[in-house]
């Protein structure tokens, strides 16, 4: 199978019980992922978490809770890379503003970012022409 | 959420009977770490044996409790981590802040 060929786009109610099938597709599709130069299991689960982390993102801050709406995200192999895109219509946010957790602290939450930035090779969010895209990649050769 | 609770040791132990600790089920736990504090139990254990996958949510409702438990003169323990879950743990250093056991038998008595 050539993997740079995969896309999986993906559309769901804008709702936390779809969290689970949208981290099982992504930890799926890179357990199979031959190519990949570290542990593949390792790698599943992070993408499962870097899904779960930018989704409930989405769902609870730029959709604001709205179950009426849906999130629409992509996870694609491109060139050697796996790529995550989440897209939403919201306001926006400036990624480089979000602080990283105060370690020494005991906060309920401010580690979701942190986490996504801690897996993934790059981190960008930057206004489309019908929204925003937080765009993530992770290097399949650098392991 | 599926939680089983039991007491053992003198502590309130619940065993979390989902693959998932995640944004959509860790307010439920939360609010049922709340509930206990409320009912005047102090020390609890939380037995993640069937946890497979835990987020930043899971994380937090779990320091929501931990802090809870601080603030009633009480205790709030783990045990049981999968090996994917305890890393989570070292990668937001919150293993410095609880205490973690291999199993609920491993947890000694409350004094």
């Amino acid at each position: 199978m050539d993997n740079k060929r995969i896309e999986i786009d993906i559309r769901v109610p804008n709702q936390t019980r779809y969290l689970g099938l949208i981290g099982k597709i992504g930890e799926e599709l890179a357990k199979g992922l031959n190519e990949y130069a570290g542990n593949r299991n390792t790698l599943a689960y992070y993408i499962n978490l870097v899904l779960t982390e930018s989704v409930i993102n989405t769902i609870a801050h730029a959709n604001a809770r709205d179950p009426d709406k849906m999130v629409h995200l992509s996870i694609s192999i491109e060139h050697d890379e796996l790529v995550i895109r989440v897209f939403d219509e919201g306001e926006g946010f400036d990624l480089d503003e979000v602080p990283p957790p105060d370690f020494e602290g005991l906060s309920e939450g401010g580690r979701g970012v942190f986490l996504i930035r801690s897996i993934m090779d790059s981190v960008k969010y930057r206004r489309v022409d019908s929204g925003n895209v937080l765009e993530m990649r992770k290097s399949l050769v650098k392991g | 959420m599926n939680l089983a609770i039991s007491e053992q040791k003198k502590m309130v132990v619940i065993a979390i009977k989902e693959e998932r600790l995640d944004a959509h089920n860790a307010g439920d736990l939360k609010a049922e770490l709340l509930a206990l504090f409320e009912q005047g139990k102090k020390n609890i254990l939380i037995d993640l044996q069937d946890v497979r996958f835990i987020d930043s949510s899971g994380l937090g409702a779990l320091v929501s409790g931990f802090k809870n438990a601080i603030t009633n003169q009480g205790s709030l323990k783990l045990a049981s981590l999968q090996p994917q879950v305890k890393s989570m743990f070292e990668l937001t250093r919150l293993h410095r802040v609880f205490d973690i056991y291999p199993s609920p038998a491993d947890v000694p008595e409350q004094p």
